[in-house]
């Protein structure tokens, strides 16, 4: 069904691909209204990242299923520089450029599960998940 | 996409189209500084209606197109952020703190007008 899907991300034009493909899949799978716009700009913040630090990356789409919830994971992989203090990368405010510090920790309070892995020299692996809300689909939680 | 500039009386109306990619943003910004002296612009109109995302790049350029643009001597005023998109602002962290906001193109001209005309109050 073709529930996965791979990007390349080397420029800022990229970004704008990634996360209206994120938008799109996220769709496919019952996402709706300000969650579609959520997704969207998780995915915008964290491969603009991977352009600003790492220069070249990759973005990847997975389609999941638990039980009966589906969710979308978002991978974004780069082999840029790594992240020295993760923990200090994901306070507020916190940036080694002109942005505004958000994007980390901004990413990780729009999707429901953030992972990094990140090392010095080795590059940085963001992996974060958000589930599709029962609200309107008649099945309570 | 390049973002259509049009001048209405002594305020410039920037009408986001689509959605913008990174360079698409800092053309804007650079066309509205250069628009704003060519005209001799009070105000400026940003409608963001058509913007899939406002993310961290969106609104820091946003602040900077305000902030040259007070620099320049016009009032700049961001108008149609959709519900979802203001949602996902607030939810990733994003503040228009000493930025103006109307809710449609109409009410970022008479908000506007009305700082022009109306009598100064320090805001």
């Amino acid at each position: 069904m073709g529930d996965d899907d791979r990007l390349p991300i080397v420029s800022e034009h990229d970004i704008l691909t990634a996360r209206q493909r994120g938008r799109e899949l996220a769709e496919q799978i019952g996402f709706t209204g300000s969650d579609l716009t959520v997704v969207a700009t998780a995915i915008s913040e964290i491969a603009r990242n991977i352009v600003e630090y790492a220069g070249r990356g990759e973005m990847e789409f997975e389609l999941i299923r638990e039980r009966a919830h589906r969710g979308i994971v978002v991978i974004a992989r780069d082999q840029g520089p790594g992240i020295p203090d993760v923990a200090q990368a994901l306070q507020d405010g916190y940036s080694t450029n002109r942005s505004l510090g958000l994007g980390l920790p901004g990413a990780r309070r729009l999707m429901d599960e953030f992972e990094i892995d990140s090392r010095p020299g080795a590059g940085t692996t963001v992996t974060m998940k958000k589930w599709v809300q029962k609200r309107s689909a008649g099945v309570g939680r | 996409m390049a973002v259509p500039i049009l001048k209405l009386g002594s305020d410039l109306i920037a009408s986001i189209q689509s959605a913008l990619s990174d360079e698409d943003l800092i053309r804007l910004k650079d066309d509205l500084a250069r628009q704003i002296g060519e005209w001799r612009s009070r105000g400026v109109v940003v409608d963001v209606t058509a913007a899939d995302v406002m993310d961290s790049f969106t609104i820091r350029t946003l602040l900077d197109i305000a902030q040259v643009g007070r620099l320049r001597g016009a009032d700049t005023v961001i108008v149609g952020l959709k519900p979802d998109v203001a949602f996902a602002m607030v939810q990733l962290g994003l503040r228009l703190d000493g930025m103006s906001t109307g809710l449609d193109l109409e009410e970022g001209l008479a908000l506007l007008r009305k700082r022009r005309e109306g009598p100064a109050d320090g805001g």
